[in-house]
């Protein structure tokens, strides 16, 4: 369940934003994300911004798996 | 089979083909592999015959509107048999109240474009129906063409072989894409046009180089996996696919991901699906990218011997798995 | 082609379906694999990937991924379907609802077939599109089907709280929203045999890593927090064998990138404004305690059940239809009769075949098995 994907919001009215996944742009709803700004990203999952996705951990994880080679454990 | 026939039996995947079989083809008595256009011959002449109803929503949309659709939806039909296009007919089933000055403007996108595919549109019929009858504007168009019989095969795909190539002239989903934006019943905006247009000036240029053109088949409704799917049941070989050869504009890309559907199953109304001999591939793929309409075409798969006889998606992983005929329309979910 | 802004989600997306890196986590989770593991996904999402990418492909032998009742379509009880039939045969009424729903087979129709019929029944991409359908049709009524977890209840929460600050009432809400931990907790006491479990990512977005501490500590069963790309799953797929080979069975997160131990507290606190639990049925389950989520005292007038009660038959499924058993693991769509012969994508007997997320459904689609 869940078909949720990340979108970059482009522009923000009041509680709604538009995010764009790929340059196709949809409306979601900002009521359960605090803080959110023009060129964070989002999960969106019908129709809301479930969460504001770290580009921190993302790049972190792809680090670390690109680092992991035959011997180590994790 | 249901009782009554719902939008999923005109989409273009299982339920249509069910519907088309059991209802028409039996009683109709039509013989032979379902093709784009029907081959006739009388009396030493070759023709390619084809027609096709039109009852887009909306009517005008970004990249064309139903008049230019309803012009190269047929053109594309009969020219991926091989046949040198000619001639069309057109009938018109109009709502009253439909305005005239919309109605002109699709006469004029007709003429248009049937300029620029080289056809004539010969003769028609205009019929106006009550308000509430019909949505709008409905409009069928029958076309006809010149078929050299060396060039037969193509419709049937007798000649593919192990070692033939899949060629694609662009990318995919552009045209599904557009219409969904454009009926405004979804909140979302997407920067693409249809990729609506006349493909035979195209394909000619092909054939006039290379006779080793084996199967064309345009992707309309059912898009890619519709068209190989049926290509599967004509032919005894495995058809490969690599799914990252397979082009998609990252706009589509993002609606297919975020609405959760198959790029590969999207409606196109200016893509061709070629397979040509191994020898003649580079030469074809040289010949598509010089035209404007083949700029972006992509070899992106092949015909090998079979094993399981079906279509086989290499993804774009490394993983393996089977691609499979659509069933009905393709809905946005949330799951 | 119109230019378009270069956007780097794609970019993201296409680093976390890296070939490469694909097929280095597939050597390495074979390199480890040194018994025999079986991990369950409780997540429809994660059924869909995992065969829209070939990941069994990638697997070795002595691992098997079994599915469980992770699609909130398959578990959702016929009689909701009837229902929301029934009230779309009522004057003035539209039904609002998500496309997942169009398809699924009622005791005798389906919403698709309805529609087809002339009933008014609109497929919407949010409930906040559903409200829009409400304020533009004043005379009206909307009915808006709520099915989904915790992912997508808290939307549903929003849009019933924007209703009702802003006095709509032609909307109201037909609820059949669960939340996963008391199912996943059943199978577990169902005694499939399980190593671990491929943890629901967007879930625990909402609920937070620490919903599913009973995994580990009550029940000695490996726990990742997954997210939805190859990476993501191979990545979790490696830390579930890691969790059974060294027997330290434990709630990890690999979506980092969007999961944290507590979860979003904004969207949690939505839920219980606007929601409470319910002892609800869920398919091949029976009831399950606490497990569904119905309209709270105060939100009660936006109830469809209470303003519109509608008597429906509880209806036995086809008795060949083993949805139930493939929803708690213990059976595969192999194993069922009707499989492949009557129960298909375009002719579907039971939920599994009609979602796109459902057992039934991708095994047919991907053609496992051949």
């Amino acid at each position: 369940m869940c078909l949720s994907f990340p979108a970059r919001i482009v522009a923000i009215d009041g509680s709604m934003a538009e995010v764009s996944a790929g340059g196709t742009v949809f409306k979601a709803g900002l009521q359960m994300v605090e803080n959110a700004r023009v060129g964070d990203y989002i999960l969106l999952h019908a129709g809301f911004a479930i969460q504001i996705i770290s580009e921190k951990e993302a790049l972190e994880t792809l680090e670390l798996l690109r680092e992991m080679d035959d011997s180590l454990e994790i | 089979m249901s009782e009554v026939v719902t939008l999923g039996h005109g989409s273009g995947g299982k339920l249509a083909h069910e519907l088309i079989d059991r209802v028409f083809v039996s009683n109709f008595g039509m013989t032979g592999p379902l093709t784009d256009s029907a081959i006739l011959e009388y009396s030493g002449v070759t023709l390619a015959f084809t027609t096709d109803s039109y009852v887009i929503d909306p009517l005008f949309f970004p990249g064309g509107d139903i008049g230019k659709l309803a012009v190269c939806g047929t053109v594309n039909d009969l020219a991926v048999s091989g046949a040198d296009v000619k001639y069309m007919a057109t009938s018109f089933i109009i709502e009253e109240g439909f305005p005239l000055s919309d109605l002109r403007r699709i006469a004029a996108s007709m003429t248009e474009e049937a300029k620029k595919a080289g056809i004539r549109i010969v003769t028609g019929d205009t019929k106006v129906v009550e308000k509430g009858k019909c949505d709008k504007l409905f409009i069928n168009t029958s076309g006809t063409g010149f078929l050299r019989p060396d060039l037969r095969h193509i419709s049937t795909g007798s000649k593919i072989r192990p070692g033939d190539k899949l060629i694609i002239n662009g990318p995919l989903g552009n045209h599904s894409a557009a219409i969904l934006a454009a009926r405004n019943i979804f909140n979302f905006s997407i920067p693409v046009e249809s990729d609506c247009a006349s493909l035979n000036h195209l394909i000619n240029s092909v054939l006039k180089k290379s006779s080793e053109v084996h199967f064309m088949r345009d992707l309309t409704r059912g898009g890619l996996s519709s068209v190989l799917n049926e290509l599967s049941d004509m032919i005894s070989y495995d058809i490969i696919v690599n799914e990252a050869s397979v082009p998609v504009e990252e706009p589509v890309k993002g609606l297919c991901e975020i609405l959760g559907f198959d790029p590969l199953s999207l409606a196109n109304e200016g893509k061709v699906l070629f397979v040509v001999g191994e020898n003649d591939h580079e030469m074809i793929m040289d010949v598509l990218r010089s035209d404007p309409l083949g700029r972006n075409s992509a070899v992106i798969g092949g015909i090998i011997n079979s094993e399981i006889k079906r279509v086989i998606l290499n993804t774009s992983v490394g993983g393996r798995r089977i691609l499979d005929m659509p069933s009905g329309i393709q809905l946005p979910r949330i799951c | 082609m119109i230019p378009w802004k270069y956007d780097l989600i794609m970019k993201y997306i296409d680093e976390y379906r890296d070939k490469a890196l694909i097929m280095k986590l597939a050597e390495l989770i074979k390199k480890s694999a040194t018994g025999d593991y079986t991990f369950m996904e409780v997540c429809g999402g994660h059924t869909a990937s995992i065969h829209r990418f070939g990941i069994p492909s990638l697997l070795p032998g002595n691992i098997r991924l079994v599915s469980g009742p992770g699609c909130p379509v398959c578990v959702t009880g016929e009689e909701f379907i009837d229902y929301a039939i029934e009230c779309s045969a009522m004057e003035r009424v539209i039904i609002a609802t998500f496309g997942d729903l169009m398809r699924v087979p009622g005791a005798f129709s389906s919403l698709d077939r309805e529609k087809a019929a002339g009933a008014d029944i609109r497929v919407v991409l949010s409930g906040l599109e559903a409200l829009e359908i409400a304020r533009s049709n004043p005379e009206r009524t909307v009915i808006f089907l709520g099915i989904g977890f915790e992912t997508t209840a808290p939307g549903t929460a929003v849009t019933v709280m924007l209703a009702a600050k802003e006095g709509i009432k032609n909307f109201f809400l037909l609820s059949a929203h669960k939340v996963m931990p008391p199912a996943i907790e059943a199978i577990i006491k169902d005694g499939t045999r399980l190593n671990g479990f491929i943890c629901p990512g967007h879930v625990a977005v909402i609920t937070g890593a620490s919903a599913f501490k009973f995994i580990p500590e009550k029940y000695n069963l490996g726990c990742v927090i997954t997210g939805f790309e190859p990476t993501d799953i191979l990545y979790a797929i490696l830390m579930l064998v890691n969790q059974a080979n060294r027997n330290t069975p434990c709630v990890e997160i690999q979506y980092s990138r969007a999961v944290n131990a507590d979860g979003n507290k904004i969207a949690q606190k939505y839920l219980s404004e606007i929601f409470e639990f319910s002892d609800t049925l869920w398919r091949g389950f029976g009831v399950i305690p606490a497990s569904g989520l119905k309209l709270g005292k105060k939100y009660e007038s936006f109830d469809a059940e209470k303003r519109f009660p509608v008597n429906v038959v509880f209806h036995e499924g086809s008795e060949a239809c083993i949805c139930g058993e493939i929803l708690r693991g213990l059976k595969t769509p192999a194993d069922c009769t009707l499989f492949g012969s009557t129960c298909l994508p375009e002719t579907p007997a039971g939920a599994c075949m009609v979602s796109d997320e459902g057992a039934c459904n991708t095994y047919y689609k991907y053609k496992i098995n051949e």
